[in-house]
């Protein structure tokens, strides 16, 4: 059961958010991408964080998704760094992908989220860098500090949690991964494990305040190292990279729908299904989404929308 | 803080809703992403001492006139013509600029002991202001001294006796003005500026004229070569005015004109928000805001539109000069550029703009259909300099009721023109030929006009004929939340939704169309390039 505010109460108390076109004329500040989360790595916050995890993410997320994990064993091999690269469908896959990560990541862990909806107010930049160990990035204009920040982190061995496709999915179908986890990786030479979330969506649907239970799987893939060659015989840039984790992401959402082996014959023969979805009209799309990726109940409509 | 200037926003996911004026209420909208909201400048700051100011401007003229006192003399013949109702918009708190402005020229006249002194409301073709509104613009003190006595006229257009033909221009435009003011030894206006298109010669050419004389430059023709209406190097109604304008001065009328402009401070306190940007409305702006639109919601149509109607601005004035006609409006005029104009690089496919309860000719009456597309593409589609702001074929969307509803006190050869004559046709040429000279002649709305509180009977036409510049451009006209029938009776096309709207406007313009929004009012004009 959700409490929600009259929605009147609602559109006067929320402020409206700041156009990303325009710079904010503001002394520094600390809010958005330039929101300072080195607090939040400190022993003691890292200490509340695991007493928090532990007792309030894992099993909220154990009651409301109940994830099952498939292939962990790759991640045996890894000492970290490691940029779990993952889709993104749900605001809930951040408190999953972090659940789900064995003990020895988990606890060094950061996520990378949007600077723009996790940072745009002082509360909530603090409680979800405090309680899942978020750090800012933009998602709608260039900037190198939110990208720094997440290359000093895995320098100094934690691990980083991207969603490339830089927000969740509108329609249940994947989206382009940007390059933003490929160009770390290649810089600070670390290795990407795909990840892939499947049924999330019709727990906790992009627009929708309200939970459902369902049940969750999370599939973690081969681990990716950036500087493959390429046709070219030079090393593969960023946007290459990233199609390959896109396109490792894609066959663990083809295992998904169907098996190990098969979704392996169909990568072999390059026949593994369109992550983004059938290049076709709206309906169509929605047509051919699998159950898994349904949403399962209607969202506010955009009349009734809260303004801001 | 110095007042920031004018923008243009690019709307992205983070932009918060776009509020559009939707008459007697608001539409929150949501634009596409890479949408345009074009903003106007803030409010500069009034002048310090408005009377001090005025006092300086009179005695300081510019131009080739001399100062105000060494014009009167005792036995002189002196008339002070001032604009009607239709200025500003909304009506401003007490004082208003034309009592500052009357009282300071009335007592360089009591000074210099002029006893023959006369007040001529420049209505033109508009309605007759009642007292209430006469007092409210002048003032106690000049409405008591001057209306009881009938020294406090309105223009009468179609009183034969009260007007002189001063002959024909180069181009054979008849010029007939006000009697009164024409046979004057000094005619002093005086006028609020609002927007570049008020002041200058059409002050005297257009507010004192008749209807043999206005229907030269209130024409089809003339309206769709005036581009724009705001900028009078390219307006062809300008050119008419300026050419009737030195006729008038070379036939020996004395004009001392003074002109005043204003911030852009349109609205009271409680309806702060309605002149800041939506991102930065503080939790007292959006009270108000919400609790507006919450209360509007729930409240009949008249109510809403006699709240609207009662608010009074507290606008403030930005600079006032005297003098020679010319001299002084490209003086107004540069002041009017400092605080509303805004630079805007390139046209857009769809031009998108909500309008207000109020346009020029229904303060303290209803927005007539008429009214509404002669605001929308007369008026705001005019709001620019250069180019307009939506390209050749593009199509603009309005958002307002568009209620099928007439004043019948104030418009009602409106109601015959939109029942019949649009009925039958929306084509402009069609209709000056076939019906103009019937409203312009009939005796009942001539009697109505003179007697009453009517606007003159061919005032519908030519409020259809002010959108000849946008109707000849535009490749659509789409409105909003508007009364169907009424917006078809016009060949536009009703739309409930602005999505829709969009959708509709796509057939005309092609896909992934570029959309820019005219955040007004607070006025502002665009200067395309």
């Amino acid at each position: 059961m959700s409490v929600r505010l009259p929605r009147i109460v609602d559109e006067v108390v929320s402020r409206p958010t700041w156009p990303g076109t325009l710079p904010r004329p503001m002394e520094p500040r600390n809010i958005g991408v330039d929101y300072d989360t080195a607090w939040t790595r400190k022993p003691w916050a890292r200490a509340l964080r695991r007493v928090l995890v532990d007792n309030v993410t894992r099993p909220f997320v154990a009651v409301v998704a109940t994830p099952q994990v498939f292939g962990r064993e790759h991640l045996d091999p890894l000492e970290g760094p490691v940029i779990f690269a993952a889709n993104h469908s749900s605001h809930l896959d951040t408190s999953i992908v972090v659940a789900c990560l064995p003990e020895r990541f988990r606890r060094r862990t950061v996520v990378a989220a949007a600077a723009d909806y996790f940072f745009d107010r002082p509360w909530k930049a603090a409680l979800w860098s405090l309680a899942l160990g978020t750090i800012p990035m933009e998602r709608n204009k260039v900037s190198r500090k939110g990208a720094d920040l997440a290359a000093s982190l895995l320098t100094e061995r934690w691990n980083v949690v991207i969603f490339p496709e830089g927000g969740r999915t509108r329609d249940g179908w994947g989206q382009e991964f940007r390059g933003g986890a490929a160009y770390l990786a290649k810089r600070c030479d670390v290795p990407v494990v795909p990840v892939h979330l499947r049924g999330v969506r019709p727990v906790f649907p992009r627009g929708s305040s309200t939970l459902r239970r369902g049940k969750v799987e999370v599939r973690f893939g081969d681990p990716l190292r950036p500087g493959q060659k390429v046709a070219s015989g030079k090393e593969e840039d960023a946007r290459h990279f990233a199609g390959r984790i896109e396109g490792a992401v894609a066959l663990l959402a083809d295992e998904a729908e169907s098996d190990w082996w098969s979704a392996r014959r169909r990568a072999a023969a390059g026949e593994t299904p369109a992550f983004r979805g059938p290049d076709a009209s709206a309906w169509r799309r929605a047509w051919a989404l699998p159950a898994s990726a349904r949403r399962t109940r209607s969202v506010r409509s955009k009349s009734s929308a809260k303004p801001w | 803080m110095s007042p920031r200037p004018g923008f243009v926003l690019e709307v992205d996911r983070s932009t918060p809703p776009t509020l559009f004026w939707h008459g007697e209420g608001f539409r929150f909208e949501q634009l596409p992403e890479g949408s345009r909201v074009v903003y106007p400048p803030e409010s500069l700051d009034g002048l310090a001492d408005p009377d001090a100011a005025i006092r300086h401007a009179l005695e300081h003229p510019v131009g080739d006139s001399a100062p105000l006192s060494a014009l009167l003399k005792p036995e002189m013949r002196l008339t002070i013509a001032f604009d009607d109702v239709s200025l500003p918009l909304p009506p401003m708190r007490r004082p208003d600029m034309r009592q500052r402005v009357v009282e300071a020229v009335l007592d360089a006249a009591a000074a210099a002991g002029v006893d023959d002194v006369v007040l001529i409301a420049a209505l033109a073709l508009h309605r007759r202001m009642t007292d209430n509104e006469l007092r409210h613009a002048l003032g106690d003190r000049v409405f008591d001294a001057f209306a009881p006595h009938g020294l406090l006229l309105q223009h009468d257009a179609e009183d034969p006796a009260a007007l002189v033909h001063l002959g024909l221009t180069e181009q054979g435009e008849d010029v007939e003005i006000n009697r009164r003011a024409a046979e004057s030894d000094l005619l002093v206006y005086v006028n609020i500026n609002l927007s570049a298109m008020d002041g200058g010669h059409k002050s005297v050419a257009t507010g004192l004229a008749s209807y043999r004389s206005l229907k030269h430059h209130h024409n089809v023709r003339t309206l769709q070569h005036s581009r724009s209406l705001m900028d009078r190097h390219h307006s062809e109604m300008h050119s008419s005015n300026w050419r009737m304008g030195r006729l008038i001065k070379n036939a020996g009328v004395k004009i001392f004109q003074i002109e005043s402009t204003l911030n852009l401070d349109m609205f009271p306190s409680q309806f702060s928000f309605l002149q800041k940007r939506e991102w930065e409305w503080s939790l007292a702006d959006r009270a108000g805001f919400h609790s507006t639109r919450l209360a509007l919601d729930h409240t009949p149509p008249r109510l809403a539109r006699q709240i609207f109607q009662s608010m009074l601005s507290p606008y403030a004035p930005t600079s006032v000069q005297a003098g020679e006609v010319e001299a002084v409006h490209d003086l107004t005029l540069e002041n009017l550029h400092r605080q509303q104009l805004v630079a805007v690089e390139g046209q857009t496919d769809i031009l998108t703009m909500g309008l207000p309860y109020l346009s020029p000719y229904n303060v303290n009456s209803i927005m007539n259909p008429i009214l509404v597309a002669c605001l929308g593409l007369g008026y705001f589609f005019n709001l620019y300099r250069g180019r307009p702001l939506v390209r050749e074929g593009g199509v603009c969307i309005i958002s307002h009721p568009t209620p099928w509803a007439f004043n019948p006190v104030h418009h009602p050869s409106y109601i015959d023109f939109f029942e019949q004559v649009l009925a039958d046709t929306t084509d402009m040429f069609e209709i000056e030929k076939r019906y103009e000279q019937q409203f312009a002649t009939d005796p009942w709305y001539i009697h109505l006009y003179r007697t009453s509180y009517a606007y003159h009977g061919v005032h519908p036409l030519y409020m259809w004929y002010w959108c000849a510049h946008a109707l000849d451009y535009l490749g659509g006209v789409i409105i909003v939340g508007g009364d169907r029938a009424a917006v078809r009776r016009m060949g536009f096309k009703p739309a409930s939704t602005l999505a829709d709207a969009l959708e509709m406007a796509e057939d005309i313009v092609g896909r992934g169309p570029s959309i820019t929004h005219l955040h007004a009012p607070p006025l502002l004009v665009a200067d395309v390039s």
